[in-house]
């Protein structure tokens, strides 16, 4: 049923009674042209455009849990495209038009919602950096403004400007950011591709990855062989541990990323904010809690919590950029588990394995990239090529030195 | 420690309303309020009179207020569900102004004199609410509607539909304005914590506490005892509140035993890491002067003791949550610990045995109770026949389908084993449908609980060692079972930590039954059943979930909200899952349960960061010279902690470039004097220490003689430039390193690693000295000549002895030991001094003296950044963690016949592509043009685009040597196009000039005034 | 979390700094190939289980520690001084 006001109104006259699954709970096939591991928001969106925009429906995308058990329904839903590299502006440029067409295109309203990221700088070095990033921005069509102090001071006049131990001088704003319904983009796209007959297996766990002279043929599961000509990776924080199913190592280390979430309070803050001399960012929901975040615990980690170390750094740069949360109550913190890369960019590649596809290495920042990594991974999947929006993510790149290097931090995943 | 007693009890009696107090439910006696110390509040605006002990759901329910809040989403009235930190319904905003606490649950809020509440989320009233219009609509806002519309136009969900949903939602109001009270932190360490202060809890501690172990216990609640204040027990023949007394008496006596009361025990992590908060000055109008509101405890425990008690269930039925439907354990909690009887006629819905000790207690104390509906077929005939026998109507086998009543309940609809229905009046509906462990704690650490069919409730799962759970928490229903979990796990963990417990006998407590059948949802009910009550999560939303699909019960929780409110689901949870497995024909383990997160209680954000906030966010360091900068009235600026002179104005210096100007002017053309104390400074000694920096440096050290001082870089093993400093040779194996100030921690942590773990075979050891050292650079043509003041007669300055890149130990003021460096960050005759710290002030002070003579000045960061630009040296905004020697023009330098860090990695193909942008100097086309540091270099006449882009400027200076802006940055092929012209693009700040590509090296390119 | 630094006791982890698996050996010497290199600086196992680490004690005795750790259950098995580790290492390839 196609969703819409009138939809709704029948269905509340009709005491909700003809509402179907929204996706398909699909069983295994025994084979596919293609199958997706990983049921998160990357791989769905990568079935939904493998159907849409390549006519490729014989797929399965396969969830060791249910839909939208990993980071997609654990980050901070934070969606911009203020990147400053080559290699990054045109890829978040793309997902970022794709989030705002995107209730419309799979009939869902994810709550894509453009109230603006605001990233604060404290010196002049930091502010000459984020010049640096918005005019590279701006080159590419992108928007971008730099704010001074007062400009600051009109979105978020509540923050500490001059007490802090780093007063805030100004900021780097992108209007066009903002934030997502992040369970919602899971679950629309699950049903927009489960619509185009793609079939979403839920509970079944990739065990293996079978090879037969050098290439795929298929893959292992909990519910038995899956033969497919192509089997296409997208398990953030997981992605080691398939990868070496087919005896790969990457460049990937696995970190906690911890977020936070207040008690619901009436309309605070109406725009991203991030702290630019501390661990802090914070946004609020449209339920009215601040979900805020920091930095990663640092460690290699499997483990979807973090410690306190870590929480008590991401308070203590709250309550230094606005005093007013003091009385403010965490409600709950938890963790995901985070690709971090060797050079905090992503990879979006073929393998040396012929057959197996990679989409990985999403750092903290996979989120706003759900709609562009699917759009480009299905679109490596399809043509074997890689999307020229995406052209920068390749495997080879840290033999070749074309890193995608955002804080010059090098190969050093915890400190990206 | 707080002192408790609990002497004041009796058993409560229900008297003629108390008119003298306004609090007409009140019974006569009993109760552990302070009847002696009234209490006034307001809660909206009117006055009210409670005890000394009342919390404000106490006294609110004492002053008959049933009507407390309005729901989340339908604006419905809710009243006081429990009488414990898992209330969902009686949210307030407590206090006001900067003090104002939304969401306070008045159920844990402690009354104090002159209390103030207010409702919140609803407008213009709590009567009358214009929200609750949402009710009417409720059939449209089933769970998830807002997926299926608010899709056209695309435009206005910005502008019309989230601006509406966002105010509606959310529930109290935040204060804005910065918090003014204080947060404390405490670290403690113990051997054994115990968690909840209980019988089970209590019985651990006496146990554990008695073995000599050192023992902390904690206790959300003011005050301790958990369900024995609230319950008529026994132990040992005595009331269980004078049990209680006894053992808090008896652990106070101990000096190994920490008793927290007012402490919530919120997270569990790793290695025996626990935090807690505690709440120091809640109960009062204001934290007492040098108190602070909230202590934030970091416990590290060897063994720890989950004694944390269970949560009452309500029933699932329509209009359960209309004000003066309470949970049956809360009436008595009412009733025995605070004096209060909730209701003039109660009801008692029940499912089990445990009801019935609700129906004795109202009847023991006078009260009325309308009827007892019990959902089970059989009930035993003792506890029927002791209802009957009060008056009251006793139905089983049927259930509660309904409630009526405008903003409270009135009368309840009963529907029997006949299936006739009645409505049988009453104000007060106790529901009690079993009690759920508090399994959050454990499950912190990713520990699932597990499904125990006996007691129908999950319990906890296998726990990680060092962790058990006891008592209701360990699902043992039963005091005496309480008694006996705690006793012996106190004794057990004691022992685990060496001391010799013996888990203490038993004493015997009151006959008690939990027979308990559980009830889902009432079957037959009509209207909103609701199962997460502040997030207005009905029994249909479930059945709507579970028809579109969305079955897993983290997708049930995420798409109903079910669980997600401040309450966390602790009184809704497992009903949402028992209906889930009723719909899927499954046992509620298959089902499962989502994953409890900490805090297990919501905790202000304030304690979280304690005293890290303001100016003491992070620490702040100061140069040896700020005492003598902050006289002269310098302008700081903050550069990672430390805290810099950026320029020091002068009388009649109109702007900070003006003064940076006279700086620099007066550095080349006189001498200044510049505090470089911040520069990292490693001390490196030992017969290998020369095998170790040629490791790690990338440009060779074989040929430094002892005496001198050669610039250094270093790169990390990926080929990029680490950092950049100094080597200095003061002996045959001694070196002293310099690194910049923001990488100073990096490079000696990097330093350690090459030497511990890359070539633990060396012989050499190192040893940060940054803080040891005062560091002044002292420049310009006459450098020498105010050096001369100051270091000892004996030592040779001259150019000869002591030429450019010369070291020495020297002494300075008559005997103070310092070293001295001939090197030039500015490009003029320089030397770095280095004395002491403790000498750093006197230091500073004397060279100023010195000077005075020549004419001397001092320059801040500002001024050492536009001499730096002026000859061209490469720092910070070059050297980004993006760059290659190459690129910032190092080259040349870089070793050919040595091994070290980043040797092979920098030859990759990208890093020597000759296409990489270079550091050159820009100059503006127009000599009165500004240049800023950021904006993008772009052929003429190209069209901005990524593709155009072949750079950026990275520093800029107005240069008062050359009487306009200079920049440096990077650009393609840079050193190959001196005296081109580029655009310098800067859109975000209208910036768009032309600029002209030359050497970076403004100032003295011969270097003529550095070997003087 | 605590590790319990082999010089200065158990200490929060808040003291120490992370590096990563200490697993890759650095191919020394002016003979290393590229290939290598580019394996010891950018690929990881990245187990989720046993994994042996590097740690910095940086605020404390600033020793580099090698600790083993569950990344599942973040459990430490062991912890002992990079550099005796290291001594060790290379006394076995001389053996």
């Amino acid at each position: 049923m196609r969703y819409s006001l009138l939809s709704v109104l029948g269905q509340a006259l009709r005491g909700q009674r003809d509402w179907k699954p929204q996706w398909r709970d699909a069983a295994p096939k025994a084979e596919y042209d293609a199958v997706i591991v990983g049921g998160g928001g990357h791989g769905l969106a990568t079935a939904y455009y493998l159907a849409k925009e390549h006519g490729i429906t014989n797929v399965a995308v396969l969830e060791k849990s249910h839909v939208g058990s990993g980071n997609v329904g654990r980050n901070t839903t934070i969606v911009r495209s203020n990147y400053g590299l080559a290699g990054n502006i045109p890829f978040y440029e793309r997902s970022m038009k794709l989030w705002e067409g995107l209730e419309q295109d799979i009939n869902y309203n994810a709550m894509v919602s453009q109230r603006g990221v605001l990233n604060l700088y404290h010196s002049d070095a930091q502010r000459d950096a984020y010049a640096r990033r918005g005019n590279a921005m701006r080159m590419a069509g992108i928007d971008a403004e730099l704010l001074d102090r007062e400009g600051v001071r009109g979105i978020v006049p509540f923050i500490d400007f001059d007490n802090a131990r780093f007063p805030v001088k100004g900021g780097l704003l992108q209007r066009r950011g903002g934030t997502v319904r992040h369970d919602a983009v899971a679950w629309g796209y699950a049903r927009a591709a489960s619509d185009r007959g793609v079939d979403i297996v839920q509970n079944c766990a990739v065990t293996g990855i079978r090879r037969e002279n050098g290439r795929v043929v298929g893959v292992e599961t909990s519910r038995g062989f899956i033969r497919a000509r192509k089997v296409a990776l997208s398990v953030a924080g997981s992605t080691s541990l398939l990868a070496s199913m087919a005896d790969l190592r990457l460049p990937i280390e696995s970190h906690v990323l911890q977020a936070f979430v207040s008690e619901g309070v009436k309309p605070f803050i109406d725009t991203v904010m991030t702290f630019g001399a501390g661990h802090f960012y914070v946004s609020q929901s449209d339920k009215g809690g601040l979900v805020f975040g920091g930095d990663i615990d640092g460690y290699n980690s499997y483990a979807q919590r973090g410690n306190l170390a870590t929480i008590e750094d991401v308070m203590e740069g709250g309550m230094a950029l606005w005093p007013g949360l003091g009385r403010l109550r965490l409600l709950r913190h938890w963790g995901g588990i985070m690709d971090m890369s060797m050079d905090g960019s992503p990879i979006i590649d073929r393998t040396p394995i012929d057959g197996l596809y990679l989409n990985a290495g999403w750092c903290y920042g996979g989120f706003k990239a759900t709609p562009a990594a699917g759009f480009c991974f299905a679109h490596l999947i399809a043509r074997d090529t890689s999307h020229e929006d995406a052209a920068a993510y390749r495997l080879g790149r840290f033999a070749t030195g074309h890193l995608i290097d955002e804080k010059g931090m090098g190969a050093q995943p915890n400190l990206h | 420690m707080t002192t408790i007693t609990l002497r004041d009890t009796a058993l409560p009696r229900v008297a003629a309303p108390a008119t003298f107090t306004g609090q007409d439910f009140r019974t006569a006696t009993g109760g552990m309020i302070d009847r002696r110390r009234p209490l006034d509040f307001t809660f909206d605006g009117r006055r009210y009179s409670g005890f000394q002990g009342d919390t404000l759901a106490s006294a609110l329910l004492a002053n008959g207020v049933r009507l407390v809040g309005r729901s989340f989403k339908y604006h419905r009235p809710r009243g006081i569900l429990t009488a414990g930190s898992e209330e969902p319904n009686a949210l307030v905003e407590l206090r006001s102004g900067a003090r104002r606490e939304p969401n306070t649950r008045a159920t844990v809020a402690e009354l104090y004199e002159g209390l103030e509440a207010s409702s919140q989320n609803r407008w213009p009233s709590l009567k009358y609410d214009a929200l609750s219009v949402n009710a009417l609509a409720a059939p449209v806002f089933a769970a998830g509607f807002y997926y299926k519309t608010f899709m056209w136009p695309a435009a206005l969900w910005e502008k019309l539909y989230e601006p509406m949903i966002r105010r509606a939602a959310g529930l109290g109001r935040a204060a804005h304005a910065p918090d003014p009270d204080t947060y404390d932190k405490a670290f403690a360490f113990c051997d054994v914590l115990v968690i909840g202060a209980g019988p089970a809890g209590l019985a651990a501690a006496l146990a554990a506490g008695r073995s000599g172990a050192r023992v902390i216990l904690v206790d959300e609640d003011h005050r301790m005892g958990g369900r024995l204040l609230a319950d008529r027990r026994e132990i040992a023949g005595r009331s269980g509140a004078d049990w209680v007394a006894d053992a808090l008496a008896e652990l106070e006596s101990m000096p190994e035993v920490r008793i927290l009361p007012r402490t919530t025990l919120f997270g569990v992590y790793d290695h025996g890491a626990y935090g807690a908060v505690e709440r120091v000055g809640d109960h009062l109008a204001v934290p007492p002067a040098h108190a602070p509101r909230q202590r934030m405890w970091r416990i590290t425990a060897r063994q720890a003791i989950l004694g944390a008690g269970a949560i009452e269930r309500p029933h699932v039925f329509g209009g359960n949550d209309r004000p003066g439907v309470m949970l049956a354990g809360a009436v008595r909690t009412y009733l025995n610990r605070y004096g209060v009887l909730p209701g003039r006629n109660v009801a008692v819905f029940t499912s089990g045995d445990d009801g019935w000790r609700t129906v004795a207690d109202v009847v023991a104390a006078g009260g009325q109770v309308a009827a007892v509906i019990d959902s089970r077929a059989s009930v035993p005939a003792d506890l029927r026949r002791a209802a009957e026998a009060a008056g009251a109507q006793v139905i089983c086998d049927g259930y509660v389908t309904g409630t009526k009543g405008h903003l409270g309940l009135e009368a309840i609809e009963v529907v029997d084993t006949y299936g006739s229905r009645q409505t049988i009046a009453c104000d007060c509906l106790a529901m009690a449908n079993g009690w759920n462990p508090i399994v959050h704690l454990d499950s912190h650490l990713s520990r699932r609980p597990v499904w125990d069919e006996a007691i129908h409730a999950f319990v906890p799962g296998a726990l990680p060692s060092g962790m058990v759970a006891v008592g209701a928490a360990g699902g043992a229903f039963t005091l005496a079972s309480c008694l006996e979990t705690g006793g012996r796990a106190g004794a057990e963990a004691a022992s685990a930590c060496g001391f010799a417990g013996a888990a203490p006998e038993i004493p015997k407590t009151d006959p008690e039954s939990i027979a308990h059948t559980p009830l889902w949802r009432v079957p037959v009910s009509k209207g909103k059943a609701f199962v997460d009550f502040q997030n207005d999560v009905a029994a249909s939303d479930v059945e709507l979930a579970h028809r579109e699909g969305f079955r897993a019960v983290e997708l049930l929780k995420r798409y109903t909200t079910l669980g997600m409110a401040t309450d966390q689901g602790k009184t809704s949870n497992l009903a949402g899952l028992g209906i889930m497995a009723e719909l899927t024909g499954q046992p509620v383990a298959s089902v499962g349960t989502t994953m409890f997160r900490p805090p297990f209680t919501p905790v202000a954000i304030g304690a979280f960061a304690g005293h890290h906030r303001g100016k003491d966010f992070r620490a702040t360091r100061h140069v040896p010279s700020h005492a003598w900068c902050e006289e002269q009235g310098a302008v700081f600026v903050e550069t990672g902690l430390w805290l810099r002179p950026a320029y020091f104005p002068q009388a009649g210096e109109n702007d900070w470039l003006e003064t940076v100007n006279r700086e620099v002017n007066t550095v080349r053309a006189h001498v200044g004097v510049c505090d470089v104390t911040t520069l990292g400074k490693i001390d490196i000694q030992g017969q290998d220490a020369l095998a170790l920096i040629e490791r790690v440096c990338a440009n060779p050290f074989g040929t430094l003689p002892v005496g001198k001082a050669r610039y250094a870089v270093l790169l990390r093993e990926d080929g990029f430039v680490l950092d950049d400093g100094t080597i200095a040779r003061l002996g045959e194996s001694h070196f002293v390193m310099t690194a910049s100030t923001a990488n100073a921690g990096k490079v000696m942590q990097h330093l350690e690693f090459c030497h511990q773990w890359l070539w633990p075979e060396l012989d050499v050891q190192m040893v940060s000295v940054s803080e040891q050292w005062a560091q002044y650079a002292v420049a310009g043509p006459r450098a020498r000549d105010t050096l001369l003041g100051i270091v000892d007669p004996g030592f040779d300055l001259s150019n000869e002895a002591f030429p450019f890149l010369a070291c020495a130990d020297v002494t300075v003021g008559g005997g103070i030991p310092a070293r001295l460096f001939r090197i030039s960050f500015s490009g003029e005759l320089a030397y770095e001094l280095a004395v002491p710290a403790a000498y750093g002030d006197a230091a500073w002070r004397a060279v100023m003296a010195a000077g005075s003579a020549h004419g001397i000045t001092a320059y801040g960061s500002e001024a050492l950044s536009v001499m730096r630009i002026e000859k061209g040296h490469a720092a910070g905004a070059e050297i980004n963690g993006q760059t290659t020697a190459r690129d910032i023009g190092l080259g040349g330098m870089l070793a050919k016949k040595k091994d070290y860090i980043g040797r092979l990695m920098k030859e990759r193909p990208a890093l020597v592509d000759p296409e990489r942008p270079i550091l050159v100097g820009f100059r503006p086309v127009d000599r009165s043009q500004r240049l800023r540091a950021g904006a993008r270099f772009l052929a003429i006449g190209a069209a901005p685009s990524l593709a155009a882009d072949e750079g950026t400027m990275t520093s800029v200076a107005y240069s008062p040597s050359l009487g306009h802006w200079i920049g440096l940055g990077l650009i393609r092929r840079g050193p190959e196009r001196h005296g081109t012209r580029v655009r310098a693009y800067d859109p975000v700040r209208d910036g768009d000039i032309e600029v002209e590509i030359c050497s970076p090296v403004f100032v003295d390119p011969k270097e003529e005034k550095l070997r003087v | 979390m605590r590790i319990r630094c082999p010089h200065c006791g158990p200490r929060d982890n808040g003291e120490f700094s992370y590096l990563g698996d200490a697993a890759p050996i650095r191919p020394d010497g002016m003979e290393a190939q590229p290939v290598a290199m580019h394996d010891y600086v950018y690929l990881r196992d990245n187990p989720a289980g046993p994994h042996r680490e590097l740690w910095y004690h940086g605020a404390g005795c600033r020793s580099w520690l090698v600790v083993d750790r569950d990344t599942r259950t973040h459990e430490i098995t062991g912890v002992s001084s990079a550099r005796d580790v290291a001594l060790s290492r290379r006394t076995g390839e001389v053996a």
